[in-house]
């Protein structure tokens, strides 16, 4: 089970690395959405913080969805997602593999805009609470970005039927996120630990949902 | 692998396929089809454009699932077609099912991962030579012709002996000498005690290598041959047909 998972998941770096097309669009809309923001408000005062928290959860729940539409087109594309679904591997592996694939873009694109944001914003952004809340949010995001790009990817009106499936379900998520990170960039790690504790309690409920029902919405 | 007796009809079917129809919204794309088939057995598939031949072969490979009927994999029933039924199918489908970014060998190695095949790198040598892309061995699928394409993925189907081969259209493409290989390849996984399900639009293909048949129009059966000699002579325009 884990030799097919990874060879899913090595088979989608691979063929990123050598077609770049997901993840150069994500790193290209995040950084213009940071770029955007930092020009847009004041960064001078003390809603430094959150402007650049928000921005950077903007940055990122657009990245991750440019993502998902073009990781899956390409995987449509020459009938991949087929030949996966035909082979005798378990639909939660499945699961599993191409939410690895697709953190492991996200991480990316993340790693490069914290950078950008810390230089931008002049943010204290690699604090370990910060990273916590960073990993829960965008597990909790790709979690249900996987499941919903397989269930939109055969509809005509896939470019709008997946932001609007995901939005509402993401909104939690992203709430808790940007709260989280706020509270962590502000360093009151105390106070944040409810929004982390409520993020990880959002990731293991949808996580476990994403699991169970991915078979289902896979196969028509 | 073991491989079942190889006369035809001897032995349980490999398949079977009772009432089967398929719905997408108001169309109905297959109204009731009926057939088995047995280890041996080369079973073609024929019709125009629309009949619902991609249809039944996306339904029994399990891709979608039906609207009503039934359909049987080595005697259970496989809806949704379990995990070791799938592992004992060899597909090849309208699209490749390749990634265009990696190479051949990169393609098939992957497979065999997925497919968990013994010994897998003498097996990716034993179905390229067999296919004559050993060549290519190296290139990305992307720079290679549709012909070479789609004999790629018929290795890729190959790669894991399946008992079943469900081809639709496998001949693709391809030029004449692939094409006598592809008879070739058919017949001898027939004569294993392996089965063919084949769709095609050539029809001296068809003729070639089909020990059944049956003509869909409409995603209904129009007619059925029940040996080669029939099928040449409906495929003719004899009076000689079984009506379904």
């Amino acid at each position: 089970m884990l030799s097919q998972l990874w060879a899913i998941v090595q088979r989608d770096l691979l063929s990123e690395w050598r077609a770049r097309e997901v993840v150069i669009g994500m790193l290209v809309m995040a950084l213009l959405t940071l770029l955007v923001f930092n020009f847009a408000f004041d960064l001078t005062g003390a809603q430094r913080v959150a402007s650049g928290s928000g921005a950077f959860w903007v940055a990122v729940v657009f990245a991750t969805l440019l993502g998902f539409g073009r990781a899956t087109a390409l995987e449509r594309q020459e009938g991949a997602w087929e030949g996966l679904l035909l082979s005798p591997v378990e639909r939660p592996v499945i699961f599993l593999a191409k939410l690895v694939s697709m953190l492991s873009f996200v991480v990316v694109v993340e790693a490069v805009a914290l950078v950008v944001m810390a230089v931008l914003f002049g943010l204290p952004v690699f604090r370990s609470g910060v990273l916590v809340v960073l990993a829960l949010g965008t597990l909790g995001l790709c979690t249900l970005g996987t499941l919903f790009s397989v269930m939109t990817a055969q509809a005509k009106a896939r470019e709008v039927l997946l932001p609007a499936l995901l939005f509402p379900l993401a909104i939690p998520v992203v709430i808790s996120a940007v709260r989280g990170t706020v509270l962590e960039l502000s360093g009151f790690s105390a106070e944040a630990a409810p929004w982390k504790s409520l993020l990880g309690g959002f990731v293991v409920l949808f996580f476990s949902l994403s699991l169970v029902t991915f078979g289902a919405v896979a196969e028509e | 692998m073991t491989r079942p007796p190889t006369e035809t009809g001897t032995s349980d079917p490999y398949l079977e396929v009772e009432g089967l129809v398929k719905r997408y919204g108001w169309k109905t794309a297959l109204a009731g089809v009926s057939f088995a088939v047995y280890p041996g057995e080369c079973f073609l598939v024929l019709g125009p454009n629309g009949a619902g031949k991609s249809t039944l072969l996306r339904l029994l490979a399990g891709v979608v699932r039906p609207s009503a009927g039934r359909i049987a994999w080595f005697g259970r029933d496989a809806m949704p077609v379990p995990l070791d039924v799938r592992a004992r199918l060899g597909v090849v489908m309208h699209r490749t099912m390749l990634d265009p970014e990696l190479s051949v060998q990169e393609n098939l190695h992957y497979f065999a991962r997925l497919y968990r095949v013994s010994e897998a790198a003498s097996r990716i040598r034993e179905v390229v030579v067999l296919l004559g892309i050993e060549e290519r061995l190296h290139e990305r699928v992307r720079q290679l012709s549709r012909g070479y394409q789609q004999r790629v993925a018929l290795a890729r189907a190959l790669l894991h002996r399946p008992s079943v081969l469900l081809l639709d259209e496998p001949d693709t493409g391809l030029d004449q000498a692939s094409r006598r290989r592809l008879v070739a390849l058919v017949r001898e996984h027939c004569a294993h005690g392996g089965a063919v399900i084949m769709t095609t639009h050539a029809q001296e293909l068809g003729i070639e290598v089909a020990t059944k048949a049956v003509y869909l129009e409409r995603g209904r059966v129009l007619w059925s041959a029940r040996d080669a000699g029939e099928l040449r002579e409906a495929l003719a325009g004899s009076a000689s047909l079984v009506a379904v």
